[in-house]
């Protein structure tokens, strides 16, 4: 078979290859497609010698460019800190009022803080910081653990009962679940909470009872006229702000069950200017002190 | 007869044919595949991977039965953008003690390679239980189910000695003491809370779902969550134990 022949009607080169009767006709193989096949093959050797490729017996051949994904992403990441602390020089070593009083600092802190806060904080408090029911607003005057500056910034450096040593904390009992308070009692303290913020009371409802209570189990934390303590997080009383509801039966439910919402500590996830941005950003929200 | 004409040996009989592919496609995906095994890069070994407590397997597997991975990937690549939003990039070695891995292919929603810590467990369990109270936009389904579920002890023992049997470092002790590990981790009064730790150093131990009182589905997909990418301290994270590195 190794002689040619030539295909009669066609003039075309037989494989020689016969099935039944018919023969194959050897048309070569399209130019353009066979330089691209010949580029692609030498494209490949070039990539061996540029790149990772071989696998070796312990390690594998490096390529003289010695690209590494990771060492790339690194090095966009620190030249994008770089950036930040450009923009942002001076926010490290300032304390907060500074940053709050110099326009240049302010603006930064202002664009770094809310892009920090849409990743990070948004998912509690609300893409605008109105909080959500269990999530307080950041928006209103009310403040659990203070508004300032420096109230906000530790908030969130530790966190609220996080896990950070430096937390803050403070634990409402579970008054029904741990039986300090009989069911009738809760109810009597619950109606008496009602009536420190001026709201309606049930008929049955023994307020004098509830207040002799209140002062023994709730006024330590809360304060005797319901005003809250910030050291502990305890949350005025009388003010129409409620982070759980205003319903009796949400004020059962809490004295019940006790109540106690955790921050995450962020000292540890985010770097130092950008919760100084934060801070400052959650102050500006409406209801800094 | 030339070597190029020797084709018709394979074109002329169909068992050599099969045999012949079988090894050249052999060939290709033995050298992609086997170096991945023994190469000093892809087995990278890093310091704070600890199997599983029974807790987190139990709510891994609910994670797995209510089809989270079809929209949340785990996997932070080596993007600038992914690490800044996620955190470090993800280390094969994070994934080494999952069966099957949960690296995911899609995100729908976000990728929870590194949730563990960034939210409370309130927040979990509200977001689980009615995604809408806490994210307006989303399209997560509710999972309500989880808050009344209880754990099925029944299977964790034998779920750990799977494991176990494919290479996943737990010992005798660790697979007897399952179903006390499975409670103590989601009540810190329990009894079994000093011998649980001591098996698992730095495991979280707390009412997940809020109720010490019941063994929920949702203490233990929680106690998943919370854990998630927390294992590997990446202070101490050398980046250029990867030997690739210039």
């Amino acid at each position: 078979m190794a002689e040619k022949e030539i295909d009669k009607l066609s003039g075309v080169e037989t494989t020689g290859h016969e099935w039944d009767g018919l023969k194959e006709l050897n048309n070569p193989l399209p130019r353009w497609w066979l330089w691209v096949f010949y580029a692609t093959v030498v494209w490949s050797v070039i990539y061996w010698i540029l790149m990772p490729s071989w696998p070796m017996l312990t390690d594998y051949t490096r390529g003289i460019r010695g690209q590494s994904q990771r060492a790339v992403v690194m090095q966009e990441v620190d030249a994008l800190k770089t950036l930040r602390a450009e923009k942002g020089a001076g926010l490290a070593d300032a304390d907060l009022a500074e940053i709050q009083q110099t326009p240049a600092m302010l603006e930064f802190a202002m664009a770094n803080g809310r892009s920090a806060f849409g990743d990070n904080c948004a998912p509690c408090h609300g893409s605008g910081g109105g909080g959500f029911k269990g999530y307080p607003n950041l928006n209103d005057d009310a403040w659990l653990w203070g508004g300032s500056l420096d109230d906000i910034h530790q908030t969130l450096l530790y966190g609220i009962r996080s896990d950070h040593d430096e937390t803050r904390f403070g634990d409402m009992p579970a008054f029904g679940r741990d039986e300090l308070l009989t069911p009738d009692e809760v109810f009597d303290v619950a109606n008496y909470v009602h009536s420190l913020a001026g709201m309606d009371t049930a008929a049955d409802a023994n307020l004098e009872e509830g207040k002799t209570l209140y002062m023994d189990n709730c006024a330590v934390c809360h304060g005797d006229e319901g005003k809250g303590m910030r050291e502990v997080g305890a949350p005025n009383l009388t003010d129409g702000i409620w982070m759980y509801g205003s319903d009796l039966d949400t004020i059962v439910d809490g004295i019940n069950n006790g109540r106690g919402a955790v921050m995450p500590a962020w000292v540890d996830r985010l770097d130092p200017v950008t919760l100084k941005s934060l801070a400052v950003y959650t102050h500006s929200l409406g209801g800094g002190e | 007869m030339s070597l190029m004409n020797r084709h018709a040996i394979f074109e002329k009989n169909s068992i050599l044919l099969t045999v012949g592919i079988l090894i050249v496609v052999a060939i290709g995906g033995l050298i992609e595949l086997v170096p991945n095994f023994y190469l000093k890069s892809t087995i990278e070994e890093v310091e704070g991977m600890r199997p599983y407590t029974p807790l987190e397997l139990a709510g891994r597997n609910v994670y797995i039965r209510e089809g989270c991975y079809n929209c949340h990937s785990q996997q932070i690549r080596t993007l600038r953008d992914e690490v800044e939003r996620y955190g470090h990039y993800s280390l094969a070695a994070e994934s080494m003690y999952d069966h099957p891995f949960q690296w995911g292919s899609k995100r729908t929603g976000p990728d929870l390679a590194r949730v563990g810590g960034k939210y409370s467990d309130q927040w979990h369990h509200d977001h689980l239980v009615d995604p809408r109270s806490v994210s307006p936009a989303s399209i997560m389904p509710s999972y309500p189910w989880l808050a009344d579920y209880e754990v099925d002890p029944r299977f964790i023992e034998t779920d750990l000695a799977v494991n176990a049997l494919i290479g996943v470092p737990y010992s005798e002790e660790m697979i007897e003491n399952a179903v006390a590990d499975l409670r103590a981790q989601a009540n810190p009064d329990d009894d079994n809370v000093d011998a649980f730790l001591e098996r698992y150093p730095g495991a979280q131990v707390r009412s997940f779902d809020g109720d010490p009182r019941k063994l929920t589905e949702m203490d233990a997909v929680i106690a998943y969550l919370q854990m998630l990418g927390t294992l590997v301290d990446f202070s101490l994270y050398d980046d250029q134990a990867d030997v690739n590195l210039r």
